[in-house]
């Protein structure tokens, strides 16, 4: 029995009746006018509806999403609370909150650089965006490519807001990051002369994508918790930074975290703090479904908002353009880029292939759901439509065989819940996965704040607004390590001050001078759901 | 109305929607998750469960993200197992000398009960990969166990209370890190920056103003 409803059985069908004439044509790219034009009507990014204007803050005056609007302007844990700052739990060198890729890579360079590292998560280390990166990494290691080349793709698809020197700093160090990471052991898929099998991702004009089969990011996240490990770096897991400290100087100081176990406030100082804390996917703005690990609320960008950093670009998103649409198990999970990028094209109700597989992120998201909505062809699928991803093109194009070597993870996603991807096509629908924008950094990932500062999803403005596939897989990396490294050699010579909150009661202050009035308490540190559990509180947690 | 299953969540009987997973009915059961929960995708391993159908001997493990809610479940957790993990320098390790025996002896200590492969959510062969891991065949050892997400069910289950997950982490970096061939495109590329080569033509890029850098960027050349 089909794991298909009868419906989209009849749609699979016109799939098939087309495949044949589909399978070696080359569609047609969109120009720069195309492009705009879609995007400006069906990205989610540009529905006005969903935007607030922030109040306070040094991004005073900016739009943001409603959701993480409400967070920036909400209060703070420790609003009623009397702590005694002068009774340190823990004194270190180095405080890294986060325990992702980027925190890792971060830990990693810090202890290397002599440091005495405290890594912080709210969960544990590798539960994180990057455990579940699938597609690759960019870096410009081949004869055809250079950082320049790699540059001009990354500028072109961040619809050029990119920050100058953020980008050149990705772009130059994308070969040493591969080298350090194949170093480590990570297993990247060579050809047998050590060669890399590079491919193309959206938006890149050069295959320049490293991969570890389809499970990249995964690969790289458990050899560097590994080698944090062996290197004896202390980690502390569920505990959650709730606000950071400052000296009364304003140079960073170190943070209060919750303890989950004990439920007690804990604090920190540190000569230099390293935020890692990650995206917002698990905010779900606009109510979309999300590729993101559970603890993705944008933490790390309320902590550094309070303390005075600024955001850039807050108001940008990527919607990775193929969620999973159906089955609901997997809902709003990934399917990585890499299943367009080795030949399957998106395909509508109709059997009509509309675009061509390898629009950037933003492109193909717009576009799909124009697909969608204006010209209804758009498959019915949960509470929904979506589109198909016409994945058995992958085995015809290139031999039988070809998905269970380069796409084993989705096969097996699928496959568990009856759908056999080789065979039948699969249904997809745009989910939010990456928060282009984030904490403002320079080259050295260190913000306004002296002695913050930040590397990973939560940093904005490497991408512009729009990062490409393979791109931030790479920027924890290059930005965890340049951040490790600096804060380690900072916190050599760094003297600090008492230790305050006192930018915490002064953003209070502006709040209710702003004539905000807010249940909101945030960070929001885990999402709450209840898959439609009827009358009970939501009102839970901490 | 949707179909209903009931089931014991940590001991707590509950009623819940059939299409849920594990994960998704605990929480509609009220229980605010914050240990045992990952990335909710099948691939980090936090959340790995045990159970058993009412009134049945059977034990199962599963990832209770991926793993749909069934009438008469009895569900348990596994959260944090706790591995024995060694530390090495891998700078000063070799694929050599029988080294993850040396690090890991107890593997020898496998019964061929095959529990492991039995119980992994990944479909690996497990209790092959150990074995590539006695032979000293690590590269083997790498790609058998390449799949594995850490959930630790395996150890769970072995009555040699070997740590698998462990034993193919350090098959997979020993291969990435000496068996693979080395990459001399990375390397050449890596001296080229150091040199300085692309100092020139990434200044030049940063300062071209935006007319200029959309031109190139709409008319660059894309590989095929």
């Amino acid at each position: 029995m089909s794991a298909y409803t009868e419906e989209m059985l009849k749609s699979i069908a016109k799939v098939e009746s087309t495949r044949a004439a589909r399978l070696h044509v080359e569609l047609k790219r969109f120009t720069a006018e195309e492009k705009d034009a879609v995007l400006k009507k069906f990205h989610p990014d540009y529905n006005t509806a969903a935007f607030t204007t922030l109040s306070v803050g040094p991004n005073k005056g900016d739009k943001v999403p409603k959701e993480l609007g409400a967070l920036l302007e909400g209060h703070s844990r420790l609003e009623k609370v009397q702590l005694d700052l002068q009774r340190l739990d823990y004194d270190v060198d180095v405080l890294i909150i986060g325990g992702g890729g980027a925190g890792a890579s971060a830990a990693l360079e810090a202890n290397k650089g002599g440091a005495k590292v405290l890594v912080v998560t709210k969960l544990k280390m590798g539960y994180a965006n990057t455990m579940m990166a699938e597609g690759g990494i960019q870096a410009a290691d081949k004869a055809n490519d250079g950082p320049d080349v790699h540059y001009l793709d990354a500028l072109g698809g961040g619809h050029y807001k990119n920050i100058p020197d953020l980008l050149e700093e990705l772009v130059e160090n994308g070969p040493a990051a591969i080298k350090w990471l194949s170093d480590l052991g990570v297993l990247f898929d060579k050809q047998a002369d050590g060669t890399m099998v590079t491919t193309h991702g959206g938006g890149t004009s050069r295959k320049r994508m490293h991969a570890c089969a389809d499970c990249t990011g995964a690969e790289i996240m458990r050899v560097l918790r590994d080698e944090v490990q062996n290197q004896g770096i202390p980690v502390l897991d569920y505990a959650p930074a709730v606000e950071l400290l400052l000296d009364q100087e304003g140079k960073a100081a170190g943070a209060v975290l919750y303890d989950y176990d004990a439920e007690e406030f804990l604090v920190v100082r540190a000569k230099t703090v390293i935020i890692a804390t990650g995206g917002a996917g698990r905010l779900h703005y606009q109510g979309f479904p999300t590729s993101n690990h559970y603890g993705a609320t944008a933490d790390g960008l309320v902590l550094a908002y309070r303390a005075g950093a600024k955001l850039i670009y807050a108001n940008s998103s990527q919607f990775h353009p193929t969620g999973v649409g159906f089955p609901a198990q997997i809902y709003g999970a990934l399917v990585t880029e890499k299943v367009r990028s080795i030949g399957a094209q998106l395909v509508n109700s109709e059997g009509e292939a509309f675009m061509h597989p390898l629009e950037t992120r933003d492109v193909a998201t717009a576009t799909i759901i124009r697909e969608c909505t204006e010209r209804g062809k758009g498959v019915k699928a949960l509470d929904g439509v979506a589109l198909w991803l016409d994945t058995p093109m992958i085995d015809q194009l290139h031999g039988e065989g070809t998905i269970a070597t380069r796409i084993p993870g989705m096969l097996k996603m699928f496959g568990q819940f009856g759908i056999d991807l080789r065979k039948e096509p699969v249904l997809v629908y745009p989910t939010l996965h990456y928060q282009n924008g984030g904490i403002l950094i320079d080259k050295d990932a260190e913000t306004s704040i002296p002695g913050l500062f930040v590397a990973g999803e939560a940093v904005g403005g490497i991408h512009g607004t729009n990062r490409l596939m393979g791109n931030s897989l790479l920027d924890i990396i290059v930005f965890g390590r340049i951040a490790g490294t600096k804060a380690a050699a900072q916190a050599k010579t760094t003297k600090l001050a008492a230790l305050s909150l006192d930018h915490v009661a002064k953003f209070a202050r502006d709040l209710a001078a702003a004539g905000i009035k807010t249940e909101v308490v945030s960070p929001k540190l885990l999402p709450v759901y209840t898959h439609g559990r009827p009358s009970r509180s939501e009102k839970r947690g901490i | 109305m949707e179909a209903m299953v009931t089931a014991w969540l940590l001991g707590k009987k509950c009623t819940v929607p059939a299409t849920l997973t594990i994960m998704d009915a605990m929480e509609y059961a009220g229980f605010k998750l914050i240990r045992g929960v990952g990335c909710r995708n099948g691939f980090c391993g936090a959340c790995a469960v045990i159970y058993r159908l009412k009134g049945t001997t059977e034990l199962k493990v599963v990832l209770a993200c991926q793993t749909k809610i069934e009438e008469g479940m009895c569900v348990g957790k596994i959260e944090s197992f706790p591995l024995n993990k060694r530390s090495f320098n891998l700078e000063e390790l070799r694929p050599t000398d029988n080294i993850i025996g040396q690090l890991y002896p107890e593997i020898y200590s496998c019964i061929g009960c095959n529990a492991c492969t039995k119980g992994c959510p990944e479909g690996i062969n497990v209790m092959q990969y150990i074995a590539y891991a006695q032979r000293g065949e690590y590269e083997k050892c790498a790609r058998e166990s390449f799949d594995c997400v850490g959930c630790n069910i395996c150890a769970s289950r072995c009555p040699a209370q070997i740590s698998h997950s462990a034993v193919g982490l350090l098959a997979r970096r020993l291969t990435g890190r000496y068996l693979e061939p080395q990459c001399a495109h990375l390397e050449k590329r890596v001296a080229e920056v150091e040199q300085g080569l692309y100092r020139e033509p990434l200044t030049k890029l940063k300062n071209l103003p935006l007319a200029e850098l959309q031109k190139l960027y709409n008319n660059r050349e894309i590989e095929k």
